[in-house]
């Protein structure tokens, strides 16, 4: 990893790593206990503060912590916990009371507590700040009703972070407020929604009367989009961060299948397979240029070039897998969650199954902001072209239709 | 006849193959077959065949057919593509049938065809080798004296077949052989497939008993004959589908509002729907073309079917990754039609020797010309 930080960080973090693996073999220690270890050294999120599982550091450096720790056979915290390490995290530290963050971190750092993301609904997906789930103050208590929708890993989180509607006379992005959704409340009901692989990551998620103490909103009242920003910029850095390794991801899948399949090679593939490396690397490329030029700025819009390029290259290196399976490509492992578990997650339920990473990648152009929606943003944010003439904006969000 | 003009009696028929496939394949029906080990239901297939008369669109009437041709199979195709009505048209009506009339042995024909066309008999071309290789110049069963050995994959609708057309080599070279789909020593295992509206077969062969169908030295022509005639109606089938989703996400276009607005009003999604109507209307007259060839010799028809392989089987998988996206979230669900048709396209794709090969042959034929 390429980093502009300065020796002397890299040595702690490095040194530290060291530390946390020599005095806690991943090995020998359970899960939970390695990671609390990583947060209390301060490796969890490197460039948090000291005591919110950080060292201050710049944040190019959690590769290298990462590198370490992993390399030891540690776990992979963000493989179990995705929306706590990835969106969670960096909302909470940045918005939550001080008292509160201390509480919430750790059992996340230690994947005690799985976390998802309650922002979709059913009229509300693209145009997020469009939302209707209501959250009414009741003492120092939110009640909340409304249904959130494609909630993933809903079905096996305890924490959810949660974008209420508080105030539907305002124009929509100012009548919202963030909250920290504790999901073994009463209120809150799970139905899981099955996809086109078969298993059933996400789910539709009911909130009848769910109560938030007021203490766990995240930023002012009405000010719940400026902290959804927060959490959006993470998701699609988290999504579409990448590898700073050559050849990983998806691309690292199709160049592993031609290897091992000279039987399947034609001239045609070979030159496709060409194309692909070549925009896979310079996507991980620009991933690099941009940890670089930004240091530690916080990511702008141009976070959302990963997360676009990410997406429709990752659909474009399977279609190629599958046209290189030939007729092979037309079998399946299963629909079938294994052994009746319906919450398999496609990496659960048939790892090495190219047709399973195939279908889930649809999901790619759509989850974590839709490609057409991150265009529009590179354009308008980016390039300072002028947006599609908006009638929705100005009126109080009661006005708007929507359906 | 002019090409693309149908007859009085090609619209009716368009409009009964529509009313039957509407009112037996609904989409709960399609699901449910999807669950059950043949994929498809006997009733309707043989309500198609004594019933409706579908299932002989395309054999002459001195073997007990309509004596149509492809451009009523194609027809027929359209609308059960449309509504992924469940049954062996591909492996019975498409490739078997036509395999049969042109192995050119009249006495095997007579006995298989009656049933055939009435919809009681299932019937089979095993022209693939054991790894499902269409057409293999070497076969991986083989015969001898009369009984067959070896193994064959990806068999269409070989699990449910009533009997076999099995390509397997002899000593005068590959031939066509006869087997009983209950004959001791076949074991047949439906393979798991991506698409569940199919079904393919892996065959094993320990010493079955098998007749020989036609001349050895007919059966290469027979298979090559049968995979135009099924990649015509395979393309027929795929504009159905693709304009089935074409409509769905039009209309999703419409009524969805993101933004206070219809999401069909942001160029994005209006520009992805035209370029899905292009798509359709290219698959589409690539389709009646190489149909039109085939019966009236307007084209090559090799040409003409490997054109429509390489049109269709592309258009088609674009309109299912359009609809998907247009769709958002729900077009990712297993509750939604949509992964229905995409995966009906992308497993497409890869038959009777995928589109790869389609796109092989059309660049010999017309890239550089004698
Ligand atoms: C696998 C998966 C997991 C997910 N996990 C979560 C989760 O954990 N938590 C959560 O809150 N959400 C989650 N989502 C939801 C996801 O964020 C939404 O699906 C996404 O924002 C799109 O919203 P939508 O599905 O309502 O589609 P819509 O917004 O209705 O979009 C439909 C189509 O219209 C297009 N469109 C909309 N507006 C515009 C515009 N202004 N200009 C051009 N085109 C436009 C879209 O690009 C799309 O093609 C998940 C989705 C998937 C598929």
């Amino acid at each position: 990893m390429t980093t502009t930080a300065p020796t002397s960080h890299r040595e702690l973090v490095a040194e530290t790593a060291r530390r946390v693996v020599a005095e806690h073999p991943p090995a020998s220690t359970p899960r939970d206990e390695f990671l609390g270890a990583c947060f209390d050294a301060g490796l969890a999120w490197v460039h948090f503060p000291h005591g919110s599982g950080g060292l201050g550091v710049e944040a190019g450096l959690q590769d290298l912590a990462d590198s370490v720790l992993q390399g030891a056979g540690g776990p992979v915290p963000f493989a179990i916990n995705p929306i706590g390490y990835g969106m969670a995290a960096p909302t909470v530290v940045e918005h939550a009371r001080p008292e509160v963050a201390a509480e919430l971190l750790r059992p996340l750092a230690t994947c005690e507590e799985l976390w998802c993301q309650l922002f979709s609904e059913p009229g509300a997906g693209s145009d997020l700040a469009g939302l209707a789930t209501r959250a009414v103050l009741d003492g120092d208590t939110w009640v909340v009703e409304g249904q959130k929708v494609w909630t993933s890993l809903a079905h096996r989180a305890r924490r959810a972070l949660l974008l209420a509607r508080t105030d539907p006379d305002v124009p929509k992005h100012r009548g919202l407020t963030y909250f920290v959704l504790d999901m073994t409340d009463p209120g809150v009901e799970v139905r899981p929604l099955r996809q086109m692989t078969g298993a059933a990551e996400f789910n539709e998620v009911h909130l009848d009367g769910a109560r938030i103490p007021d203490s766990h909103r995240l930023g002012e009242v009405g000010q719940g989009w400026r902290v959804a920003m927060t959490t959006l910029m993470n998701e699609r850095r988290a999504i579409g961060g990448g590898s700073s390794r050559r050849g990983s991801g998806s691309i690292g899948t199709a160049l592993r299948l031609w290897r091992e399949r000279p039987d399947l090679r034609t001239p045609t593939l070979r030159d496709r397979l060409t194309q692909l490396f070549a925009a896979a690397d310079a996507a991980r490329l620009t991933g690099e240029r941009q940890r670089v030029e930004s240091g530690d700025r916080p990511v702008g819009p141009e976070g959302s070039i990963p997360k676009l390029v990410g997406a429709e290259l990752n659909q474009a290196v399977y279609d190629f897998c599958m046209d290189l399976l030939g007729v092979e490509a037309t079998l399946y492992g299963s629909y079938d969650p294994p052994d009746g578990v319906d919450d398999a997650t496609d990496e659960t339920a048939g790892a090495g199954d190219v047709q399973r990473a195939f279908l889930r990648s649809r999901a790619n152009t759509i989850e974590g902001g839709t490609s057409e929606v991150l265009r529009n943003i590179l354009g308008e944010r980016l390039l300072g072209l002028p947006g599609e003439p908006r009638t929705d904006t100005n009126r109080p969000w009661r006005e708007v239709p929507r359906g | 006849m002019v090409e693309f003009e149908f007859t009085a009696e090609q619209r009716a028929l368009r409009e009964v193959a529509r009313d039957v496939c509407t009112r037996w394949s609904p989409e709960a029906e399609v699901r449910r077959l999807m669950g059950t080990p043949e994929g498809f239901d006997r009733t309707v297939w043989r309500r198609l065949g004594a019933d409706v008369g579908l299932l002989g669109l395309a054999v002459p009437e001195e073997h007990g057919g309509a004596g149509a041709g492809l451009v009523e199979l194609a027809l027929l195709a359209e609308e059960t593509g449309r509504t992924l009505l469940g049954g062996p048209l591909l492996g019975t009506v498409a490739l078997a049938v036509p395999a049969l009339l042109a192995a050119g042995d009249d006495a095997v024909a007579a006995e298989l065809l009656p049933g055939v066309l009435d919809g009681s008999t299932v019937l089979a071309l095993a022209a693939t080798d054991d790894r499902g290789t269409w057409a293999p110049a070497q076969p991986s069963v083989t015969t001898d004296g009369g009984t067959l050995t070896g193994g064959q994959a990806h068999v269409l609708d070989g699990a449910a077949a009533d009997a076999l057309l099995v390509l397997a080599a002899g000593e005068q070279g590959p031939a066509l052989h006869l087997v009983d789909g209950g004959a001791p020593g076949l074991t047949r295992e439906v393979q798991s497939g991506l698409d569940l509206t199919r079904r393919q077969a892996r065959l094993r062969f320990d010493g079955v008993a098998a007749r020989p169908v036609g001349s050895a030295g007919a059966a290469a022509d027979a298979v090559a004959t049968a995979r135009r005639t099924a990649a015509v109606v395979l393309a027929a089938a795929a504009v159905g589908s693709a304009q089935r989703l074409l409509d769905s996400a039009v209309e999703h276009a419409r009524t969805r509002l993101q933004f206070g607005r219809p999401i069909g009003s942001f160029q994005a999604i209006k520009h992805r729907c035209a370029d899905m109507l292009v798509d359709v209307e290219h698959a589409r007259s690539a389709a009646y073309h190489a149909a039109w060839a085939a019966d009236e010799g307007t084209d090559d028809p090799a040409l003409a079917a490997d054109l429509a392989t390489v049109v269709t089987t592309e258009a088609h998988l674009r309109v299912a990754r359009g609809t998907v996206q247009v769709h958002g979230g729900t077009g990712f669900t297993w509750e939604h039609p949509t992964h229905l048709h995409y995966k009906r396209a992308v497993s497409d794709a890869a038959l009777l020797g995928g589109r790869a090969a389609a796109a092989a042959r059309l660049a010999d034929a017309v890239l550089e010309p004698a």
